[in-house]
């Protein structure tokens, strides 16, 4: 990093002072700020330039430099009186489902395009005041509703991964050619930009994997805490009894410094616990000796590749090796949560969807009278995967299908959260089991005819949002096509701090993954 | 089960949704193809289950009632598409 950025430097050197303050992990500019090797503005700005140059992934829907520059300003100030806050200068991407005052939230959908929210959200409230600093706001599958990025209203975003030996790369006039890979979804803008360095952070949200599955397409790690752990307040809902915000970040110890100022209670969110918020960082280098890790049989499932299946055993040899005992659970209803994740889900949505009328906010199609105001707004204004899981929901909540659809959905999530509760009564400290059951897959290639062939995608990580618990995905590897691979640990219900302990182990065997070079510079 | 053209336009005006001609067909698959799936779950037992409610056991929050917030109808109404005097406008509902 060296010096400061001085007024007539070259190019390249310019170039190299991108680099290396975008390459360093959160905790290390947090060092680097308190110790004045470079300043929040300086920080900032390498960022800005980063986000600039990298327009052609679509990560972000909406920068924000100026703001940024201010709050940088701001934090430079705190930081020469001395004051500096836990997170003071950190530049970090926002999802486009945390509303942020006066700057557009659309959460990727055009029936929001325009909403600029006279509220902060807690979480993004929670981050300011701790001294964060917003580059801007990031791509996400529209209301949260997707694996890949795919259905948002503003187009896919490009995986900052490429296969190896791929066409891709960097076209002209901004574009990129090639088969593009998808950097999973929802929270498909955070965990690229983390990736490709656009931020030292991101916010993302997790209703049936949504923060899990995109981090571990990544090679980031990704948290979604337990229900009831980060307030919802000011947070687009999707499904109120799923949904639970986290971030994506670089390694372990980030997303433990992440959490921390995320998470908080608050008398706006009911479901949000009024419980002191742990020093998640203390628990990184915990370690895992004595822990009992469970590894659950019925995620070995049908036709299961066979690089999940080492990536797995590795993972488990790894836990071992440091001190863990392994032992073999049994989670009875685990293939009976995605199906009815598809029925609560959709449910949920649908009532939460309702709001979107074109009367007080966002888009709006006049009608000859309301009715026909209503239904024109919502033709237009949601996309394809939107209006058939409001349309499911819709249909399982109506009379004569109520009990046998949503309660009986109910009545399953019971089944599965009992489940957990008797591994974990049975002294079990945590779960280990693959994260996703493939490897990032190209823009295009899934679901374009049978949506359940993308749902699939979430079957290791919903069980873990229809119990309410917390969920680690950290990267383990890399598969064949040289693209990562990562792990999840499930653990009992606010117990994070030994998630993070055991991620740490798993991270620290692995290795850190080399994430790809800018190739898609503009 | 399955739902039939005439189900797939009746939920579309449950949930205030317009569809043409065009989009019944390939929405009525999508729902199928969805509602097939979910069938499996008549596979489990669940006599004498009780449905679940709330995912962590949480005790309803209390508040004083009364007022903490508000006095800003300006506010409320800015992002709407119309308004007049900071009321939301819609076409007329009563004849």
């Amino acid at each position: 990093m060296g010096g400061r950025v001085k007024p007539g430097h070259d190019a390249e050197a310019e170039i190299r002072t991108v680099t290396e303050l975008t390459h360093l992990t959160l905790a290390e500019a947090r060092d680097g700020l308190k110790a004045k090797t470079f300043s929040a503005t300086e920080l900032t700005k390498a960022h800005i330039q980063a986000v600039e140059q990298a327009r052609a992934l679509n990560a972000y829907v909406r920068e924000t430099p100026d703001q940024a520059l201010a709050m940088a300003k701001a934090s430079e100030e705190r930081i020469a009186k001395g004051e500096a806050r836990p997170l003071e200068g950190i530049p970090l991407g926002i999802k486009d489902l945390f509303c942020t005052e006066g700057v557009e939230t659309t959460a990727g959908s055009n029936i929001l395009k325009g909403f600029k929210p006279p509220y902060e959200s807690t979480v993004t409230r929670n981050l300011w005041n701790d001294g964060a600093v917003m580059l801007g706001k990031l791509n996400m599958d529209e209301f949260a509703m997707g694996s890949s990025n795919e259905t948002s209203a503003f187009k896919p975003v490009v995986s900052p991964w490429r296969r190896e030996g791929s066409n891709v790369g960097a076209g002209t006039s901004g574009s990129i050619e090639g088969t593009h890979l998808v950097p999973g979804g929802s929270s498909g803008g955070s965990a690229a930009a983390v990736a490709a360095h656009l931020c030292l952070a991101a916010t993302a949200t997790d209703t049936g994997g949504s923060i899990r599955q995109p981090a571990a397409f990544t090679g980031t790690v990704g948290i979604k805490p337990t229900y009831g752990r980060v307030s919802r307040w000011g947070t687009v809902a999707f499904a109120s009894s799923l949904d639970q915000a986290g971030p994506i970040a670089r390694n372990v110890r980030d997303a433990a410094i992440m959490l921390r100022s995320m998470a908080s209670p608050d008398a706006k969110d009911t479901t949000c616990v009024d419980m002191p918020v742990p020093d998640y960082e203390a628990a990184v280098g915990r370690g895992v000796k004595g822990l009992k890790i469970g590894i659950p049989k019925e995620y070995r499932v049908d036709g299961m590749s066979p690089e999940i299946e080492t990536l797995w055993e590795q993972g488990t040899a790894w836990l071992r090796a440091a001190g863990a005992e392994i032992v073999e659970v049994s989670l009875p209803h685990t293939k009976y949560a995605l199906p009815a994740y598809y029925i609560v889900a959709p449910a949920e949505a649908s009532s939460n969807l309702a709001r979107y009328d074109g009367v007080r906010y966002g888009l709006r199609e006049n009608g000859k009278d309301i009715v026909e105001l209503y239904e024109k707004t919502r033709a237009a204004g949601f996309g394809r995967e939107v209006k058939r899981r409001i349309m499911i929901g819709t249909y399982v909540l109506s009379a004569g299908y109520y009990d046998a659809y949503y309660v009986r959905a109910q009545q399953i999530r019971t089944l599965i959260k009992r489940d957990f509760e008797e591994v974990y009564a049975s002294g079990v400290d945590a779960i280990l089991t693959p994260a996703t059951p493939s490897a990032a897959f190209g823009i295009g290639e899934k679901g374009s005819g049978d949506p359940v062939e993308m749902y699939l995608n979430d079957i290791f990580t919903v069980t873990v949002n229809m119990a309410g618990l917390p969920g680690l995905a950290v990267p383990a590897g890399l598969d064949a096509q040289g693209l990562p691979l990562g792990l999840q640990l499930i653990g009992r219900a606010f117990d994070e701090e030994t998630l993070f302990a055991a991620g740490q182990v798993i991270e620290d065997a692995a290795g850190r993954i080399a994430l790809p070079q800018a190739w898609w510079k503009a | 089960m399955s739902v039939d053209q005439k189900t797939v336009r009746r939920i579309a005006h449950l949930a205030r949704i317009a569809v043409t001609d065009e989009d019944v067909p390939h929405l009525q698959g999508e729902l199928n193809a969805i509602l097939s799936f979910v069938e499996q779950l008549n596979e489990v037992n669940v006599e004498g289950v009780e449905p679940m409610t709330s995912v962590t056991p949480l005790v309803m929050k209390k508040r004083q009632d009364g007022v903490t917030d508000g006095g800003y109808a300006d506010k409320i109404v800015q992002n709407a598409p119309a308004t007049e005097d900071n009321f939301f406008l819609v076409p007329k509902v009563i004849e």
